[in-house]
């Protein structure tokens, strides 16, 4: 490969990539504000300018592709006084606005700000006031004043998501951002403009003001809104969750998410119709009982009935860990044959981009765990068929609203001699529940998902449940997390009680006095790799950040 | 066992006793007559100098407004983090204000880097130094009790103001 040298060391680079790319490749951060990884190559921003040796001026890094044996120093006195020129310069029209911009504390001109000026302007005149609190669609607010022009945002318009919304008007001093006359900023995609931007010029309208970045912790994690699987970021404060950023995962999603998951995925998991604790029928009432004695009821219950008469309906948005215990304790606990799960797919609502017309996050990795009917067992329609007519007398299910399908269904529901609900929020079919076991959303447990594509990849508690504790269990924590009290505000979270499926699969068995031995979700998965070929030698630390690609065997791809 | 050594031995004068008690009463004689400067609180208050670093209050502009934007920088400097913001928006030009704004007084310990960090000027400290409650939940003082006019404050901002 050839080679050029950047600040004293030969750096191996690719014919045709720039210096900018090159240098990121071997961690050199050369400052920039308008270049973007996946967006085109705009130059404008002129702070990556670097001293090139033989070149009459400087180069602006981002558009220079790299040649054999140049030279090139991004830290000489004049890159340096450059760089310092070109911030002085941006600095100028820049307001002061830092205490009321969300932006303060991941904001791009306030990190240079700090490294290349001098705190102080010499710029005595007026400022050049433009329009503030521009909404630009229903999603994203823009304020002109703190735009430097970069362009970001409408490159991203015009190359990701191709609706072109946006564009420059005005020259020189007085140019800003609008949408075309009659056009909103509204596509599925319009908020990766408030990751990208790299001032507070555009904002998220949903998290406005709700909280400095500073104060929440980040927890990697990913997205629960369709199967694609979004590498996300989960901003936390107080135990509650309140954004979520995409993190970058070439092989998933880029650097993007879409705005659905993005706004629309977090907010069930602090609802109202959060279940909090277990809750057994008693003359039509829901009791709140102990664990215990839930475990203990609905199994003297379910061993009464004819191994036929018993059915389980799976979730295909638990976890592996989750659906492969399920399925364990359907076969070797209850001897059911009849176990399957529901798919949730809405065809046409996907795109070339990132949505998938399935909206599970984990389809794929709940057939790969077993959860399919046994050889002569019922499937999905032939279970929900049984209901209706009376057939299956038992039924267990996870995280789905049985009883809103049809008023037939509610009915049938309503007759079974069992049925015991796992749930994340009450609905219609945990009201008609025996039992109701509460149980924890994808933000409040380890686990694994399996993508559309067969890769697999790790979700992580950023929100405690009673059983967690965010210092003993490794949770990320921000500073008021380290240091709040039951006395302070904030060391007084709401914490629900609520588990992880696969640790109530493992209550229930335990009652039926099969106990298993699992202590971590990782346990599950490690044991998962020794029956089933896919999950071979996985483990968490296999899984990592960016997932890992399941060898998958062709009869499964088929 | 050896002698005890005093570290000075005693003069002549010293021994004789009787001098040095009318040395001592002689000093509480003068001083009797002398202005005093204790003061018999709590009928006399004490008024501190505005150098003087009382209970952080936020400051209430002359149109019943909170000067403060919510940006946080308070509670981030707080080194005993007594202090908690929560911000919203709103209608006005500076489109930021605390929709919450709690110090924990039981927290708090009159450092003044709330009032240094401030860009708004915003919260100051102030001279009130009477601070009683029965309970820690009285001690979260809320906006109710941490707005004061900005009349009140003008010693103390103009201090500020001299020593920036």
């Amino acid at each position: 490969m050839p080679k050029f040298t950047l600040d004293g060391n030969e750096i191996e680079f690719k014919p045709g990539e720039t210096i900018i790319e090159a240098a990121k490749k071997v961690g050199v951060d050369i400052p920039h504000f308008c270049w973007h990884p996946s967006l085109s190559v705009s130059g404008n921003c002129r702070v990556c300018l670097v001293e090139i040796e033989k070149m009459p001026k400087l180069a602006i890094a981002c558009s220079t592709t790299a040649s054999e044996g140049m030279v090139v120093h991004s830290q000489s006195e004049k890159t340096l006084s450059a760089r310092n020129a070109v911030m002085e310069f941006l600095l100028i029209n820049h307001p002061l606005d830092c205490p009321i911009c969300d932006e303060a504390g991941e904001c791009k001109l306030q990190d240079y700000a700090y490294q290349h000026s001098k705190g102080e302007s010499r710029f005595t005149e007026e400022k050049v006031h433009k329009d503030k609190r521009v909404p630009l669609g229903p999603n994203v607010m823009f304020d002109g004043e703190r735009c430097i022009s970069c362009s970001r945002c409408i490159r991203f318009a015009d190359e990701i998501t191709k609706t072109g919304e946006l564009t420059f008007v005005q020259r020189g001093d007085r140019v800003t951002i609008v949408t075309f006359p009659g056009k909103e900023f509204d596509n599925a995609y319009s908020l990766n403009v408030t990751d990208i931007c790299p001032v507070g010029a555009l904002t998220n309208r949903d998290f406005r003001f709700k909280a400095r970045v500073w104060d929440m912790s980040a927890t990697k994690t990913i997205c629960s809104g369709c199967a694609r699987g979004c590498n996300i970021e989960v901003w936390v404060r107080n135990n509650e969750i309140l954004r979520l950023t995409p993190s970058q995962n070439d092989a998933v999603n880029s650097f993007w998410m879409c705005d659905y998951g993005r706004l629309e995925t977090f907010k069930q998991v602090h609802s109202n119709e959060r279940i909090n604790g277990v809750y057994m029928k008693r003359e039509g009432q829901d009791v709140k009982v102990s664990w215990d004695e839930a475990y203990a009821n609905a199994a003297s219950e379910l061993k009464h009935l004819n191994k036929d008469q018993i059915a389980v309906i799976a979730s295909a948005s638990s976890t592996c860990e989750d659906n492969f215990m399920l399925a364990k304790f359907a076969k070797s606990v209850l001897s059911t044959k009849h176990v399957d799960y529901i798919p949730h797919v809405v065809p046409g609502s996907g795109d070339d981009l990132l949505i998938r017309e399935d909206k599970s996050p984990n389809a794929f990795g709940t057939e790969l765990a077993g959860v399919h009917p046994a050889a002569g067992g019922l499937n999905r329609d032939a279970i929900l068929d049984g209901v209706k007519k009376g057939t299956i007398k038992a039924l267990i299910v996870v995280d789905e609203d049985l009883a809103a399908m049809s008023p037939e269904m509610e009915t049938a529901l309503a007759k079974l001699d069992v049925l015991i609900a796992v749930s994340t929020h009450h609905n219609r079919t945990t009201a008609l529940a025996n039992i109701i076991f509460p149980s924890a959303t994808y933000a409040e447990k380890n686990g694994t998902w399996v993508n559309f594509q067969g890769r697999i990849q790790r979700i992580r508690p950023a929100v405690t449940t009673l059983e967690a504790d965010r210092t003993l269990d490794n949770l990320a924590q921000s500073r008021l997390d380290k240091f709040g009290t039951e006395y302070d505000r904030w060391g007084r979270s709401v914490k629900l009680d609520a588990r992880p499926v696969w640790k109530i699969f493992a209550g229930l068995s335990t009652a039926f006095g099969n106990k298993m031995k699992y202590t971590t979700a990782e346990d599950v998965l490690i044991d998962m790799g020794k029956s089933i070929d896919a999950f071979k030698k996985l483990d968490y630390e296999k899984i990592g950040e960016q997932g890992v690609q399941l060898e998958l065997s062709a009869k499964v791809k088929a | 066992m050896a002698e005890k050594k005093r570290l000075k031995d005693l003069t002549v004068w010293q021994k004789a006793y009787i001098p040095e008690i009318a040395k001592g009463l002689a000093l509480t004689l003068k001083t009797m007559f002398k202005p005093k400067f204790t003061m018999e609180y709590p009928e006399v208050k004490f008024l501190p100098p505005s150098s003087y670093r009382g209970r952080p209050v936020l400051v209430e502009e002359a149109g019943g407004e909170e000067r403060c934007v919510a940006c946080g920088l308070c509670a981030r400097v707080c080194p005993a983090l007594a202090i908690e913001v929560q911000a919203a928006e709103t209608e006005r030009e500076k489109e930021r204000y605390p929709e919450r704004f709690e110090i924990n007084m039981l927290r708090c310990i009159f450092c003044g880097f709330c009032e240094e960090v401030c860009p708004e000027e915003a919260i100051v400290m102030s001279k009130d130094y009477e601070m009683v409650f029965n309970n820690r939940e009285d001690a979260i003082y809320g906006k109710d009790k941490l707005l004061v006019s900005v009349s009140q404050l003008q010693d103390r901002i103009n201090f500020l103001r001299s020593h920036k």
